[in-house]
């Protein structure tokens, strides 16, 4: 899959792409870390939102098969708190829609369960299609 | 009886049947006939987030052309994900009149949206409506001797132009929970994500999110949470049953909605609760403390 997504976007400069998309500047971010510390999903995540920022910076290509843009539940909360005024949320958003856009899926739907069919409330269905499904 | 148009969306009419059933009855008691709107559609669930994406503004767009068709400045919404994303997209294009001459050329059968329409919470209608001194008056059966701990999640609070109150430092619930009676239980966690939709293909991650608020509310003492949000409510209720295999000796506290607690205290109907659908049935609770 590394391979794959890295040869799929060889091309692209992460920093523009992300702009473009996001319409937020990632060189606004001075570090301070304050979006890792506000998001409740950090311990299930292998790159800080801050190292995503960094990285999108950087250009490394590794932080679009991250687990971290995948986790992120867009929950505006360190968009809530960044004092640099980047709504790292879009900036999450920005990098999913990369992926997706070039049709690969990040969930399989076919591989939901009946029962999680019957008893989860329609909301999340919609919710996770719209994220992980191009 | 005062006609007020309200937005159910899907989850609505099939898991939070009782939010629905709860929130017309309260409005009901004030004075106010909640009407369905005609013809609606999905909210959009989750708002637009790209830039260039303005196709996903389409489906929130359309019902806030109903709206106005019906001839109504006001859509009162329920559903938190509904609430949110129907107002992003009302603001995205109230501030952006290119996006909103797109949106509107693009669609063939629809009127233009004429950005007349607001979109309302419940839970401000009754602030602000209503009246929260109105409906203390109203308490029939106060909520005595339960200790509830608010939570609100982020769809109500973020991003910061849809907020129904201080994103950072709600207080909207723990003050109606204060006048119907309730002892308020505060915790920071109150207004972090619950997980939403990884309790699909996550379970174990939103058990983890489910066990870590509760917690925090279970320690300082708390009964029972209350919160607004169906997606939030199955993540707490059931999610946070089934943490109970992941961490020893845990107990899941039940999880009510606001609109379940008011029916209670206002003393209507039980049987519009459904209580008997939640994965920890709350009515051991309520019986232990004299309330029901």
């Amino acid at each position: 899959m590394m391979k794959e997504i890295e040869e799929l976007f060889r091309n692209i400069n992460l920093a523009k792409e992300v702009m473009e998309l996001s319409g937020e500047n990632p060189y606004d971010c001075y570090q301070c870390g304050t979006c890792s510390a506000s998001c409740p999903f950090i311990e299930e995540m292998d790159l800080k939102p801050d190292e995503v920022i960094r990285y999108v910076i950087l250009n490394r290509k590794e932080v679009l098969k991250s687990k971290t843009i995948w986790i992120c539940a867009s929950c505006f909360e360190c968009a809530e708190r960044c004092p640099r005024d980047i709504n790292i949320t879009k900036l999450m958003e920005a990098l999913r829609q990369i992926i997706l856009r070039k049709n690969v899926d990040h969930t399989e739907i076919e591989k939901i369960g009946e029962e999680e069919k019957r008893t989860i409330p329609q909301i999340a269905f919609v919710s996770l299609f719209r994220k992980n499904v191009g | 009886m005062k006609k007020l148009l309200y937005f159910p969306g899907c989850t609505l009419k099939t898991y939070a049947k009782n939010l629905e059933a709860t929130a017309i009855a309260i409005a009901r008691e004030f004075g106010y006939d909640l009407v369905e709107m005609d013809d609606w559609n999905c909210c959009g669930v989750v708002a637009s987030l790209t830039e260039d994406d303005l196709m996903h503004h389409l489906a929130p767009l359309r019902n806030l052309i109903r709206v106005q068709d019906a001839g109504e400045k006001e859509v009162l919404v329920i559903c938190d994900m509904c609430y949110n994303t129907l107002k992003q997209t009302n603001l995205r294009v109230k501030k952006n009149k290119e996006d909103l001459e797109k949106l509107n050329s693009f669609m063939d059968e629809e009127n233009d949206y004429r950005c007349e329409v607001e979109v309302v919470h419940f839970l401000e209608f009754l602030k602000n409506k209503v009246g929260f001194e109105k409906i203390k008056k109203a308490v029939k059966k106060a909520l005595k001797g339960i200790r509830i701990m608010p939570y609100y999640g982020c769809m109500l609070l973020r991003p910061r132009e849809v907020s129904v109150d201080d994103p950072e430092d709600p207080f909207i619930l723990s003050e109606l929970l204060k006048i119907l009676g309730a002892e308020v239980v505060e915790v920071p966690y109150r207004i972090e994500c619950c997980g939403s939709y990884h309790t699909i293909d996550m379970k174990e991650v939103v058990s983890r999110r489910s066990y870590v608020i509760s917690m925090q509310g279970i320690r300082r003492g708390a009964d029972a949470i209350a919160l607004s949000c169906p997606l939030c409510h199955f993540n707490l209720d059931r999610r946070g049953k089934d943490a109970e295999k992941i961490y020893e000796n845990y107990r899941q506290i039940p999880v009510f909605y606001y609109t379940q607690l008011m029916a209670i205290s206002l003393g209507l109907d039980i049987d519009l609760c459904g209580f008997e659908k939640h994965a920890v049935d709350p009515r051991k609770l309520l019986e232990e403390r004299g309330i029901i």
